[in-house]
């Protein structure tokens, strides 16, 4: 029986039929996001609240508006605990959704995550309510520490944030999804369609993708071609591959061929 | 203001370069013309004034650059016309701090060579001899013969010495039936038989029927005004960083910008825009460090869905816009200033302008 269509996503109560997160940081122009954002078919949509002013007419929040995506704001910028869980309170008042995708970076020449000060600041929202998707290292202990504190899903990291070097560390990559009880969803270091591929082969649950596509020469081109991606590999992964073997093993048997 | 009682052919709404320039061509051309400006400077008060559009050739912005290209083409004749409009013919350096940097100006400079623009590459020690100040980590710069700048602040008042600029609190416009009759301000109406609207990121707060509206929204930028106690010398081109730009005025003024924040109405300096700015620019020319501080300020950019301005014919009759130039009033100032007087005057615009037909919008909600 062929894999059907009805292969959806639920995060915290949820439910998305794409795969694919979008993140809204370094288009060019409004309209070159709107345009990869249709193709994308993303329904879960990053904006970082420090960077825009959510009461603004005419900015990229009418634009997800009018795509009836989901918001879903981040925390892009904080550098600490306390920055993050401000920031993530005001996000809840101005864009009025208790998701928050949570970053506390570490420094600013990596991007990395601040270990400690996410899992505090998650402990926090998680307290408070929040429905909390941290953007996490490719740690698997830190993973599991932050599904432990009550967060709705994990999001490591494949490589740094823009630096679209894929998936450095598969290895702990697959730790992580294989001892995790919620969502695993690939954040940062998507370079291309074959680096989502790969994240949905593993058995991640999403792959969420910023640079790749709003700084691609043509950027709507390269949303449908990592929603491609991800479709691809998701597919991949349930159909089960074969496993790897050292030998040939010739697909058509010989045996019970005519003989001359 | 003792305008009500007359009456003028052409009414400019917004008395920065934009506004200025259309109301010099359309004069030009024999029109009664009046600028209508309420006095408070807009983004190009702010603006450092690269003609620079080989620089800014980006991935799929080709209609910008053909506009851009345009109205370079015309800078010469145009400022030619004007007293001291501040032009400075140096060209422009791009730089990249480091590896990662200069595979991304690589990639740009093969786009921009496919395109027949005239970029060439440098390595470290020509771009050097050069300009001495450049970092000594500076891994790769492309030198653009051909983008110059302009000191907006001295533009705008050669402009304002040769039209009729007047100050009014511009309100709306006046609308009878499907045509535009004149302008509404604080002190009354300015009657005219067409009316250019350049009001900068302004129009966005301009009274007008749904129907007849362009979408822009501001996008703030930050800048420092530096000054050299020492002089003029530091560096004779304009310099350009991936996150920043150095542009000399040639008299031991600088301006270094800019940030770029879909922040709304906000125009308050912030601490982390003047760090990132003095950081980013500190790293390609040590030597900024060793500034004086002028001025910090903010400017609105107006900006629309796809960076390409609005110039030409409105939804009414007897309305013309001139507006949403987002990152390139300063540069598509001359290149406005013909389109507009070209539509003025019932003229067909060439192909070029398509895209800035302001009639695309028709349907996008303002």
């Amino acid at each position: 029986m062929a894999v059907t269509g009805t292969d959806f996503l639920t995060i915290a109560g949820k439910t998305l039929s794409s795969r694919l997160l979008l993140g809204t940081g370094g288009f060019r122009s409004l309209d070159a996001l709107a345009g990869a954002l249709e193709v994308s078919g993303s329904e879960l949509v990053t904006v970082a609240l420090r960077r825009i002013d959510p009461a603004q007419h005419g900015s990229i929040v009418d634009v997800l508006d009018a795509a009836g995506v989901q918001l879903l704001p981040n925390t892009a910028g904080c550098f600490t605990a306390r920055d993050a869980v401000l920031t993530a309170k005001l996000a809840r008042e101005a864009f009025e959704t208790n998701w928050v995708k949570l970053e506390v970076i570490g420094d600013e020449r990596t991007l990395l995550p601040d270990a400690p000060a996410l899992l505090e600041a998650a402990e926090e929202l998680v307290d408070d309510g929040f429905i909390v998707l941290p953007y996490t290292n490719d740690d698997p202990i830190l993973a599991r520490r932050l599904e432990d504190v009550g967060c709705a899903a994990v999001m490591p990291l494949g490589s740094p944030i823009g630096s679209g070097q894929g998936l450095l560390n598969t290895y702990n990559l697959r730790l992580i999804r294989e001892r995790a009880g919620v969502p695993v969803i690939l954040d940062a270091g998507i370079g291309t369609a074959s680096d989502a591929a790969l994240a949905m082969e593993l058995g991640f649950d999403a792959v969420l993708c910023a640079t790749a596509i709003s700084r691609a020469e043509d950027p709507a081109t390269m949303a449908q071609a990592i929603r491609l991606g991800v479709e691809a590999g998701r597919l991949a992964y349930r159909a089960g591959r074969i496993p790897r073997r050292l030998y040939a093993q010739a697909s058509t048997p010989e045996e019970g061929l005519p003989e001359y | 203001m003792a305008v009500q009682s007359e009456s003028f052919d052409v009414a400019v709404v917004g008395g920065g370069p934009i506004g200025l320039a259309c109301a010099w061509r359309a004069q030009e051309r024999g029109a009664r013309v009046v600028v209508l400006d309420a006095g408070e400077p807009g983004a190009w008060h702010v603006a450092a004034g690269m003609l620079a559009p080989v620089s800014e050739a980006e991935f799929g912005e080709g209609d910008l650059l053909q506009l851009g290209l345009e109205s370079a083409r015309r800078y010469p004749a145009f400022c030619a016309g004007l007293e001291d409009p501040g032009l400075r013919s140096v060209g422009t350096l791009v730089v990249a701090r480091d590896s990662d940097e200069a595979a991304a100006l690589d990639r740009l400079a093969e786009f921009r060579r496919g395109l027949d623009l005239p970029v060439s590459r440098l390595r470290p020690s020509q771009a050097r001899r050069l300009e001495p100040a450049l970092a000594p980590t500076v891994r790769l710069a492309l030198e653009i013969e051909s983008d110059h700048s302009i000191d907006p602040r001295k533009l705008v008042a050669a402009l304002a010495r040769v039209v009729d600029v007047r100050r009014a609190r511009v309100t709306g416009l006046r609308v009878a039936g499907e045509r535009v009759t004149g302008v509404l301000t604080a002190d009354g109406v300015v009657a005219a038989e067409q009316v250019v609207v350049a009001a900068g990121v302004d129009v966005a707060r301009l009274d007008l029927p749904e129907s007849a509206r362009v979408p822009v929204r501001p996008v703030k930028g930050q800048v420092l005004r530096l000054r050299d106690p020492r002089g003029p010398g530091l560096v004779e081109r304009t310099i350009r960083g991936e996150q920043a730009y150095f542009v000399p005025r040639g008299d031991g003024r600088y301006v270094l910008g800019a940030t770029m924040e879909e922040r709304g109405w906000d125009r308050m300096p912030t601490a982390g825009g003047v760090y990132e700015l003095l950081r980013d620019m500190s790293e390609v020319v040590p030597g900024v460090f060793e500034l004086e501080i002028e001025e910090l300020l903010a400017g609105l950019r107006p900006a629309t869905p796809d960076n390409v301005p609005a110039i030409g014919p409105g939804a009414l009759d007897g309305l013309v816009w001139a507006t949403g130039h987002f990152r390139n009033g300063i540069l598509l100032a001359p290149v406005t200033a013909d389109l507009v007087a070209s539509v003025l005057n019932d003229e067909a615009l060439p192909d070029w302008a398509a895209p800035a037909n302001p009639q695309r919008f028709a349907g996008v909600a303002a």
